[in-house]
């Protein structure tokens, strides 16, 4: 009886080994409303993408900013121009041109004709009225162009005249490349007030791409046969479908970017640097490492620059209130040593502004040689001389988990050390950081939220914006600086027109000369644009040699940059064709 | 029976009340988490920021937040996930569900059939003991994720007979194929190992112990003394020490499940405990709220099996409700 009960038993467990095995298939079911036909994508048609996304995508609102899955902007939908930060130039992308009337009141933009919506339906000028206009709504993303602008009016099927009711030149620029413009057939079904909020699972967009599929893992696009950019600018594309994977932790990204399972990494990989050029790598694969990666630049620092990591003091407690304290930590860190230690030099110490190398035109080289400041112990003891320090502790936070940050930050510690500062390393939970730096609860952190933009506008944005509240939850002046007279320049830059340069120029040397002679932040290095490639299925990757593309999928990026153009430029790798 | 269903009610409501309790005493504010990918001009944020505040209704005072939590609760309505906003919580969970049940059902149950099988086949058997005895005890005292990394180490780096992470490869679609299928086994029988292992140590020991107290025990003596075979005498013992150990699987589902989330996180197997940490992370208090009530509402149903199988099994204990 016991045998019998034994062999129940035996065949109950097999029921349960294999029954929920087979739920976990039906669980997941794609996004679109018809299922995809294939059930799998072959390797050869299919580019692998990772390092941007961090949780299931489930959204492809191109409203809801943050929250939407990788290539919703970009893949999907398109922005009126792109931005080269390479070059430092627009390229018209939906818009043909686009050019403003000589007392800068009035914008036109002239579209391309026959562009597509992915329902076959045209994208006329009625659509990018009704996204500009969208602005007036409170919860859209750019709604702060919404006091500015006027009204918009359609002559024909192709144009949109813009007419504002006050200068907004800087805030309009980065509209034209930045928000990319949705249907109004579909979005005028959603209420005011959830247009960011729908998730938009069957998505109407005009870009290259459509979606195929989605699950916890990973989102699947393939390549749009009818994309307007075909014709118009000649680009095609050698895959068919594109799969942005879901990062998991940085071990396992990396062994899967050295198996040949992700094609892009764009996560930062410790140690990428020695993979890829250390003398026992290369030799195979053309050349170019024994896994066959490639990055944009073949020798440091191999990324492009994609934010500044500034050392944020918090301005309103001691010492860090103190100018000469400020000059002090500035002249006792070394970012030469950290990029090279803690980095591998795969980033690059910053400016003493800051300011993102796309950016160097505007950068008044007086202005920094007068002012400027690089490492120096003795310069770094003499200000501290001249301080209010006392000896006191104080601590530099950065968000536990981010692990070269948290290694540089000990090097900082020991550096502050060496000239007589005390500071402790603290790393607390990502929310938790936050609170404090909303709060102004810290003493001394690293940040990087300024990324990259077409002028050095949003950077100083971020540093000099007012009024400070007493939560700064929006992250612009965490260092809570209350400078008037720099935040009255800002305000006076968006009102400049773009093509008084010199009126520019003079305004952007103002805020510089401020910036240095006041260290609101301390620079220190540029965080990189990681991006790394296989070259195992795919060829053609963009490196500074190869097109100048930036091949980034971070939002911001593949929507707004060149990362389409470079995909374009993908072919595949004749070895792996068996 | 009624007071056992009482005492299972109050836990549940300790439980839950915890679970909605915890997440918000951690520092930090979910919606300003969500935001700071984004970056956005202060009243732009302002507004963004009461939208998302109000439609979550954490912009209500705490007791309020409370009430509403159980009042949602009993329409089975868990609320929507911050982290994969503007997805339901409960389908956030039915999509990891069936990975973590994958995982548990077949660990707990065959690693109880073969431990328990094991553990009375070594008792009082020198060769297989000196084997199951250090086996054993090293399996059951090795923490689920250093076991989970050293498989994955042994199996997948060095000899790359398993896949290291995830539910099943990049590219494919969930379909009943045999190519889908495979890989879902592939992917799930490391994890699998993991929890199996553990879990067979445990109870190889607890059973190997049993059987030789049993059998030291006088009705093994008296039978023996009869003249009765080994094998009759063994399987009586086998019996009696079975009930020790169902009671043992109702303590021990509470460490498995917590074992899983572990081993998950490890692997990167979708189930609810790698979900579970990417809540954590983000804060989200909603959908952490339903992992929760989740595992609560299964430990606690099992628990209840657990309870009604004893009954069948053990004739004392019918004897004793009856009696009642």
């Amino acid at each position: 009886m016991l045998r019998a009960g034994y062999r129940l038993g035996i065949a109950a467990a097999a029921v349960a080994i294999i029954v929920p095995l087979l739920t976990t298939g039906l669980a997941t079911t794609p996004a679109t409303a018809s299922p995809p036909s294939i059930s799998s994508l072959p390797r050869n048609e299919t580019v692998y993408t990772s390092g941007t996304a961090y949780s299931a995508p489930t959204n492809w609102n191109p409203l809801d900013t943050g929250n939407y899955a990788t290539g919703t902007e970009g893949l999907l939908y398109e922005t009126l121009f792109n931005y080269n930060p390479v070059t430092n130039k627009y390229t018209p992308w939906l818009a043909k041109s686009g050019s403003w009337n000589a007392a800068g009141t009035s914008y036109t933009i002239n579209l391309r004709p026959g562009i597509q919506w992915s329902d076959g339906t045209s994208l006329t000028s009625a659509d990018v009225a009704y996204t500009i206009n969208l602005a007036k709504n409170p919860v859209v993303p750019y709604s702060n162009l919404g006091t500015y602008i006027g009204s918009v009016t359609t002559p024909s099927a192709t144009t949109v005249v813009v007419n504002f009711s006050s200068k907004a030149y800087t805030e309009w620029q980065d509209f034209l490349w930045q928000d990319p413009i949705v249907q109004e057939a579909q979005f005028s079904t959603f209420p005011a007030a959830q247009i960011t909020t729908d998730a938009n699972t069957s998505p109407i967009g005009s870009g290259p791409m459509t979606l195929l599929a989605a699950n916890s893992q990973e989102v699947a696009y393939q390549v749009n046969p009818s994309w307007w950019g075909t014709s118009a600018l000649g680009l095609s594309f050698k895959f068919k479908y594109l799969v942005d994977v879901v990062n998991g932790s940085n071990n396992v990204e990396f062994g899967n970017f050295l198996a040949g399972n992700i094609d892009l990494s764009n996560n930062f990989l410790a140690g990428i640097a020695s993979q890829i050029s250390s003398p026992a790598a290369t030799g195979n694969l053309g050349g170019t490492g024994g896994f066959g990666i490639e990055t944009y630049y073949s020798k440091a620092p191999y990324m492009l620059s994609a934010n500044t990591v500034w050392l944020e003091p918090n301005l309103t407690k001691a010492p860090m209130n103190n100018l000469d304290f400020r000059k002090a930590l500035a002249y006792a860190i070394n970012t030469k040593a950290i990029a090279k230690i803690i980095y591998g030099n795969i980033v690059n110490p910053t400016s003493p502004t800051g300011l993102l190398p796309n950016l160097d035109p505007f950068i008044s080289k007086s202005v920094v040689s007068k002012y400027g400041f690089s490492y120096n112990q003795k310069m770094a003891i003499k200000y501290l001389k001249l301080s209010n320090y006392k000896g006191q502790d104080i601590t530099i936070q950065d968000p536990d988990g981010w692990t070269d940050w948290n290694s540089a930050t000990d090097v900082i510690v020991s550096q502050l050390a060496a000239v007589g500062i005390k500071a402790t390393a603290y790393f607390p939970q990502d929310a938790a950081r936050n609170t404090d730096l909303d709060d102004g609860t810290y003493d001394l952190a690293l940040d990087n939220n300024a990324g990259v933009a077409s002028s050095p506008w949003t950077y100083f944005d971020r540093v000099f914006q007012l009024p400070i509240a007493s939560v700064q939850s929006a992250q612009l002046n965490w260092e809570r600086d209350d400078n008037p007279a720099a935040w009255a320049l800002v305000q006076k830059l968006g009102t400049i027109s773009p093509t008084d340069t010199a009126e520019t120029d003079a305004t952007y040397g103002q805020l510089e000369k401020i910036f240095l002679q006041t260290l609101p932040e301390i620079p220190l290095w540029y965080n990189g644009a990681w991006a790394q490639y296989s070259t195992q299925y795919w060829l053609g990757w963009p490196t500074s040699k190869h097109g100048g593309y930036t091949p980034i999928m971070w939002d911001g990026w593949l929507g707004n940059m060149t990362t389409v153009e470079g995909l374009a430029g993908l072919y595949p790798n004749p070895a792996a064709a068996s | 029976m009624l007071r056992k269903l009482f005492i299972y009610l109050i836990t549940f409501w300790v439980a839950a009340s915890v679970d909605w309790l915890l997440p918000r005493l951690v520092p930090g504010n979910p919606i300003n988490l969500l935001l700071s990918k984004i970056s956005l001009q202060p009243q732009t944020y302002n507004a963004t920021y009461n939208l998302y505040m109000k439609s979550f209704g954490l912009n209500r005072p705490w007791w309020k937040q409370y009430l509403s939590f159980w009042e949602a609760l009993f329409h089975w309505n868990l609320g929507v996930s911050i982290y994969q906003f503007p997805k339901p919580v409960t389908s956030v969970i039915l999509d990891y569900v069936p990975f973590t049940l994958a995982l548990l059902i077949p660990a707990i149950l065959l690693s109880y059939f073969a431990g328990n099988r094991v553990g009375a086949m070594a008792a009082r058997r020198k060769m297989l003991d000196n084997t199951v005895l250090p086996v054993g005890y090293t399996l059951t005292a090795t923490p689920y994720a250093w076991l989970a990394l050293l498989l994955a180490f042994l199996l997948s780096v060095v000899g790359r007979f398993f896949p290291i992470s995830g539910g099943y490869s990049f590219g494919l679609i969930p379909s009943f194929t045999w190519t889908f299928i495979w890989s879902l086994v592939a992917h799930w029988f490391l994890p699998f190992l993991t929890l199996f292992l553990v879990g067979f140590g445990g109870w190889a020991i607890g059973m190997r112990n049993l059987i030789i107290y049993e059998l030291e025990s006088d009705y093994a003596h008296y039978m023996e003394a009869l003249g009765a075979p080994t094998r009759l005498v063994r399987r009586y013992a086998y019996r009696n020490a079975i009930l020790p150990q169902i009671t043992g699987l109702a303590l021990q589902l509470g460490v498995v499940v917590s074992g899983a989330v572990v081993t998950e996180i490890v692997f990167q197997y979708p189930g609810i405990g790698y979900l579970a940490l990417q809540a954590v992370g983000n804060e989200d208090y909603f959908l952490l709220q339903g992992i929760f009530l989740f595992i609560i509402i299964g430990v606690l149903l099992a628990n209840f099996v657990v309870d009604i199988v004893y009954v069948f099994v053990d004739p004392r204990v019918r004897v004793g409700i009856a009696g009642e």
